[in-house]
């Protein structure tokens, strides 16, 4: 059974891809894992691709949320990518939206929308001088 | 309302809650359910699979293949022997949890669910049944 799930760097980036049906500990030691390498690589954008999960129960969707938010608080912001549509139907009638959680339809937008986010905050800094 | 078929899984670990994911996937592909049936049937069975775990201590589940003049339904029966739920009204609401998660296991799971029964009481273990038809 796999114990953990690998984050790669690219760049100021950190790209989770998940590829596994997450057990409950899993999911905890990927949320563990992603903060000690955005505290360690001063990571400023984190993108999770879930689009090989074919399940998202409020477990899971609590662990997305989670790690969003650790991440903001680390001031890295976090782009979910891919969600499956069956998933996105199945979430919202579970009851669970994902407040605070920013998404994008792939990797290749959410990538843009990091890159984004990150112009716009170095041009806000030179404003600020 | 016919049996067509029956299949017990133990839930006493969270690695069986994803069997349980697997094997209900399985046999909501092998009747041709709809791709997002399948997923919700799937994803009410995480939540209660994990409900009897974490909370009832372990049990099992019970896969049934129903048949119903044309129609095929898939009803999943969750059983433990667990402490049991007092308040059975409050435990189905929204965002009420009794440590720990979201509180959406048993509101969700019975939104994701055509039919929903669940019996319970201190100290007799709880016993979830949902069904979904095709």
């Amino acid at each position: 059974m796999i114990d953990r799930i690998p984050i790669l760097q690219i760049g100021d980036f950190l790209l989770i891809t998940i590829q596994v049906d997450m057990h409950d500990q899993l999911a905890l030691q990927l949320q563990d894992d992603l903060t000690a390498r955005i505290a360690k690589t001063g990571a400023r954008g984190v993108l999770l691709d879930i689009s090989t999960l074919d399940v998202v129960d409020s477990f899971i969707g609590r662990m997305i949320s989670n790690i969003s938010s650790v991440a903001g608080v680390l001031s890295a912001r976090t782009v979910v990518v891919g969600m499956q549509p069956a998933v996105a139907i199945t979430l919202v009638e579970l009851g669970l939206s994902l407040p605070g959680v920013q998404t994008a339809l792939n990797a290749e937008r959410g990538m843009e929308l990091l890159r984004l986010a990150m112009d716009e905050e170095a041009s806000g800094d030179a404003v600020g001088q | 309302m016919q049996l067509v078929s029956e299949a017990r899984v133990e839930l006493g670990t969270e690695p069986d809650i994803v069997r349980a994911r697997q094997l209900v996937r399985k046999l909501a592909q092998d009747t041709r359910f709809s791709l997002v049936d399948q997923t919700k049937l799937v994803t009410a069975a995480s939540e209660l699979a994990r409900n009897t775990v974490k909370h009832g201590g372990g049990g099992y589940m019970d896969m049934q293949l129903l048949a119903d003049g044309g129609r095929q339904g898939i009803r999943l029966h969750f059983v433990d022997e667990g402490p049991g739920i007092a308040d059975l009204d409050q435990a189905m609401t929204d965002g009420w949890t009794s440590g720990g998660g979201l509180g959406l296991g048993l509101s969700g799971s019975r939104r994701l669910s055509n039919e929903f029964e669940i019996q319970s009481a201190p100290g007799e273990g709880t016993r979830v049944s949902i069904t979904r038809w095709k």
